[in-house]
């Protein structure tokens, strides 16, 4: 006799080679609906190889475009001119050399009468050295050194209407143009849409007087070596010697890295978002599994009264899943290198060159790797299941499926998935805090958003319009029919929502902000690079126009070289300093005064006045956060560089100030007394009320004093709008992503309780409804999803956007109707669209037909 | 004779909360090898359960279940398992043909499970004697009832089981269709010498086998010889 010991343990044991051909067979029926469940995962998986292809040829480009971005072997930059043993030595350095001077100045399109703050670039040599000035005609980005000739950005020449052979008018010279500048070394869309550059000849930079003392110019030297210098160990000898008189430089191996850093954040931007699309598209499938593997059930339970063993049977479906799951990324991938051969395109502001693109094999081999193990996992929690299934299930009808949530095994798919995602997100961004912080970010949205969808579900059901006709109700109610996708839908193309609406509202909220810091009588024009014996009468010629003006804030330029006796070479050596070295390196605009501004208010120490005790430390005081942020205390020492000159002081108030005024506001102030004889520039604020009063003043201001800049809150707020035009695009492209994946999850869920919606539909004909009515009920209830999953997307987006202003903008959020009524719209309408086109078969089925058909 | 089958006060109590239903109360009986009977009974009796004991589909609530010298209380879901494709044969009232599989591939699953090579004459030859042989590359969908009885009788052949559960073998068919799927399952059934066990409302069909053991409320009620 035979007892329950394991003589049937080996028999009958793992076959792979039939299970492998069960799991063919079996999906063979079931192919297109299997490949309509990993249709959702195809769209995250292209979106994820296109980014990583991306990334890679973006990681090509730059190899091989490096010298090109900087346009020479080394860049040396500095504030000031460089004179005396350090000018020797950069001439000293490499086969040819180029000098450029850039600096803000307004410029004047004289046949127009337009103008605006530019860019302008004094350049001298044969600069770049590699690649080129592109320019339309071709020729003037080397020609236009030869006479008194400028090469303009092209979205200057466009906003002013200019052509070739016009003039522009740069300070008191007028130069011809000699053509459209259409690229620069290193130069993006966005930064040309921010500050448009101007070019012209070095030689006629003195002419243009706008070289004045206290001018704030970027000097930039470029070298060309010879070939096959090593730079880098060259630029290692003198490095000491340019630190010392404040150099900066750039070889083609840093910008090489600066450039590749920069535009790695951007792909590991877009790999996260691609991903969430990614994520959703996943538990798509694992919704459409689950309804697989309830209809399957009879065939399993079949299966295991012949003898399959549970592992055998959870085996067959899961070999399927994976196979469409392999075959639904290879499509992914294939479609994602479609895809990013146009991404340049929905990215061209942000490349500083051109961007050839390739099929890129390890990108490919990670989406299909991803996509797999992916699609696995996600469909694990309903496969796990198939184990307990009963073949008891044949016998009688009923869908024993209880046992299956408290399987322990689904706790450990759960964990898995978790794992998974903070391991992608980890091998994305190598930070273990941000692998995190994602992890729990979409955990945290996905739960956020499941509540409000599952929220909306309840109100509905909880406060159903039993008073609305049939037609009405029918709609409604079939989101709640068994098996059905709604949460998952509303989540999915929700998300798509939220983050449209998201970008919608903050572009809001910063124009608002812009805006409403112009209102009242508040100051909307700012006036810098006046120089001292010119401020009184540029607050003349703005009285003589009727613009308040009363008094003009100086502003002095320094650096600043230690804290408490320590330099930046030193604090960078001292581990228990948290000071950022980056304090020493940048340039101080400070200014001088007796008393506080209406935007200040003190909070420690004492404010002092004036200073005129030259044997003690000068006392000035600092913004209270960039204490913060730096460490420093009251009564730390600090040493300024005032353009050579050195000037001790000590940390005597510190100061809250409210920037979100249009303020000249400053971090350091000094007193009165110390700092009235340094080279300086003045700023004055006014206001126009209006654009053609403000277009008088601009004109006549650039006319009589072609060196001072403006800067009008109207270009600020068109610049900003520009800015979010383009990096909306980028989000608008990745949410799209995530709208379509909802919507292909849509299709799928539609199709796949097609042949319920079909026995409803026969029986409501049998029973007398008319076509017309089942397409109602069915638009319907297409309406309401859509219309739940746009309201969940837009009230997240009211909530965060809310949140956004309030906390980090600081400024009220007034969200505007009518764009986001007409999102609303727009997604519902989709939705409706997308499942009425899907539900066609059924609404022209005959009642005749269903009858024959089986299941 | 051999005994195949024995059960020994077996019963199968439901339990929902605190109540307990007792559907089967303990039922002692055995089975010669080779020999044919019917369980038969009205709704609700306990026939389907006792069916599922008997073929190692269910477990018992107490008492002991041997098929084929096996005690089968012992068993995992697993072992069941290859018992059930050792030695077990089953025809089901729909049928239940897997519905993606074509009528062969229906009758060679369980060949297959065996690991058994060759099996497609086997296979079909089967579906010959069923009188299918020319449908064998049709699926479920595109057959009759009668149809994928048949295949379902082939099928349940397959393995040369040693007993074979027939739970209402006829009962979504036409008389005159059930008349000849049931000639078949005897046939088929006197030719392999496999025990038979049939559940069924039918007392035709019941008459047809050599024991007949009527069951209600959970406890036989009478076992009697028909031949």
């Amino acid at each position: 006799m035979i007892s329950s010991d394991d003589s049937f343990d080996n028999k009958n044991s793992l076959n792979f080679p039939w299970l492998l051909q069960m799991a063919w067979r079996d999906s063979r029926k079931n192919r297109s609906r299997l490949l309509l469940f990993v249709s959702s995962i195809v769209l995250g998986i292209a979106a994820l190889v296109a980014i990583y292809s991306l990334g890679d040829n973006l990681r090509q480009n730059i190899d091989s475009q490096a010298a090109e971005l900087l346009g020479a072997d080394l860049q040396v930059s500095g504030n000031r001119p460089v004179t005396g043993n350090t000018k020797k030595l950069i001439d000293s350095l490499g086969t040819e050399r180029s000098e450029e001077r850039s600096f803000a100045s307004m410029i004047l399109f004289p046949k127009s009468g337009g103008n605006r703050l530019a860019q302008v670039k004094a350049l001298d040599g044969n600069f770049p050295f590699y690649g080129e000035l592109e320019t339309i005609p071709a020729t003037a980005g080397k020609d236009f050194r030869l006479g008194k000739q400028a090469i303009v950005d092209q979205t200057l020449m466009l906003q002013y209407n200019a052509k070739v052979g016009d003039s522009i008018k740069v300070g008191e010279e007028t130069f011809g143009i000699a053509g459209i500048l259409m690229k620069a070394p290193g130069q993006t869309g966005l930064t040309s849409s921010v500050a448009p550059s101007v070019y012209i000849p070095m030689k006629y930079l003195d002419q243009t007087g706008l070289m004045q003392k206290g001018s704030r110019v970027a000097y930039r030297h470029y070298i060309k070596f010879k070939p096959n210098t090593d730079v880098e160990k060259l630029l290692k000898t003198i490095e000491p010697r340019l630190d010392a008189a404040d150099l900066d430089n750039k070889t083609v191996q840093s910008q090489k890295e600066d450039t590749g850093r920069s535009f790695k954040d951007l792909t590991q931007f877009l790999a996260l978002v691609g991903f969430i699309a990614l994520l959703l598209g996943c538990i798509g499938v694992a919704s459409a599994v689950h309804i697989y593997i309830r209809e399957k059930l009879n065939s399993i339970a079949i299966l295991r009264c012949l003898g399959v063993k549970g592992y055998q049977a959870f085996l067959i479906y899961l070999i399927q899943i994976a196979g469409i799951g392999l075959f639904g990324s290879i499509l992914g991938a294939g479609l994602g290198s479609i895809i990013q051969q146009f991404l340049p395109i929905v990215l061209k502001d942000f490349l500083p060159f051109e961007l050839t693109t390739g099929i890129s094999w390890p990108a490919i081999g990670q989406g299909i790797g991803i996509g797999l193990i992916i699609s696995i996992l996600f469909a694990m929690p309903p496969l796990v299941g198939i184990r307990k299934i009963s073949p008891l299930n044949v016998l009688r009808n009923t869908s024993e499926t209880s046992g299956v949530e408290k399987d322990p095994v689904i706790w450990v798919v759960y964990i898995l998935i978790i794992l998974f995602i903070f391991g992608f997100s980890y091998l994305q961004t190598r930070n273990l805090i941000q692998a995190l912080s994602f992890t729990g970010g979409i955990l945290g949205s996905f739960i956020v958003l499941t509540a409000i969808a599952t929220g909306l579900m309840w109100l509905v059901r909880r406060f159903f319009p039993s008073s609305w006709s049939y037609l009405w109700r029918q709609g409604l109610a079939n989101l709640f029919r068994p098996n059905n996708q709604t949460v998952i839908l509303i989540v999915s193309i929700g998300l798509g929502t939220l983050f449209i609406c998201t970008l919608f509202f903050t572009q809001t909220i910063l124009l608002n902000r812009v805006k409403l810091s112009s209102s009242g009588n508040k100051p909307n024009i700012v006036l810098f690079d006046i120089q001292s014996n010119q401020k009184d009468a540029v607050i003349s010629l703005a009285k003589q126009q009727g613009l308040p003006a009363d008094e003009t804030v100086p502003i002095v330029n320094m650096r600043l070289e230690s804290v408490n006796g320590k330099n930046g070479s030193e604090i960078k050596n001292d581990s228990l300093k948290k000071q950022s070295r980056r304090i020493f390196g940048r340039e101080y605009r400070v200014t001088f005064r007796d008393s506080l501004t209406a935007s200040e208010k003190m909070v420690q120490g004492k404010w002092t006045s004036s200073f005129t005790d030259q044997s003690k430390l000068v006392p000035i005081s600092i913004e209270e956060g960039f204490a913060e942020r730096n460490q420093i205390k009251l009564g730390d020492t600090l040493l300024f560089n005032v353009q050579g000159a050195m000037m001790q002081t000590v940390v005597g108030s510190m100061r809250e100030v409210n920037w979100a005024e249009v303020q000249t506001n400053f971090l350091v102030v000094f007193p009165k007394g110390v700092l009235e004889e340094a080279p300086q520039f003045h700023v004055l604020l006014t206001r126009v009320t209006s654009p053609e009063m403000s277009a008088r003043f601009q004109t006549a201001l650039v006319q009589r004093f072609p060196n001072v800049s403006i800067i009008d809150l109207a270009l600020v707020l068109k610049v900003i709008d520009e800015l979010f035009s383009k990096i909306g695009f980028v989000i608008r492209f990745m949410a799209g992503f995530s709208i379509l994946t909802g919507l292909v999850v849509l299709i799928s869920s539609v199709l796949i309780s097609k042949y319920q919606r079909l026995q409803e539909s026969v029986l409501l004909r049998t029973l007398g409804a008319s076509r017309k009515q089942i397409f109602a009920i069915t638009a319907l209830e297409y309406f309401f999803l859509g219309a739940m999953a746009a309201a969940t997307g837009i009230i997240l987006a009211l909530i965060s956007s809310f949140a956004l202003a309030k906390f980090t903008f600081e400024t009220e959020f007034k969200p505007e109707l009518l764009p986001v009524l007409i999102l609303f719209l727009l997604v519902s309408g989709l939705t409706v669209f997308i499942g009425l086109i899907n539900s066609r078969g059924i609404l022209s089925k005959s009642p005749l037909e269903v009858l024959r058909q089986d299941v | 004779m051999n005994t195949i089958l024995n059960l020994e006060q077996v019963s199968k109590i439901y339990k929902s909360g605190d109540r307990s239903l007792t559907v089967l109360d303990n039922i002692s009986f055995s089975v010669e090898a080779g020999s044919t009977m019917s369980i038969v009974g009205p709704s609700g009796s306990g026939k389907t359960t006792l069916l599922g004991l008997c073929a190692g589909l269910d477990r018992s609530s107490s008492g002991k279940v041997e098929l084929h010298e096996t005690r089968l209380d012992g068993l995992s879901e697993d072992q069941l398992a290859a018992v059930r494709n050792q030695y077990v044969g089953f025809i089901f009232q729909n049928f239940q043909l897997m519905p993606t599989l074509t009528a062969l591939e229906n009758v060679m699953v369980p060949l297959e499970l065996r690991g058994e090579k060759n099996i497609r004459p086997r296979a079909l030859d089967l579906l010959d004697k069923v009188g299918l042989a020319e449908r064998s590359h049709h699926y479920p969908t595109q057959l009759s009832g009668g149809e994928q009885q048949r295949v379902s009788l082939a099928r349940a052949f397959s393995n040369k089981p040693q007993i074979l559960f027939a739970d209402e073998p006829t009962g979504n068919l036409d008389a005159e269709t059930s008349e000849k799927v049931v000639k078949l399952l005897f046939d088929l059934n006197r030719e392999a010498g496999t025990t038979l066990v049939v559940v069924t409302h039918d007392l035709d069909l019941a008459a047809k086998t050599q024991r007949i053991i009527k069951i209600k409320g959970g406890k036989i009620i009478s076992d009697t010889q028909t031949k």
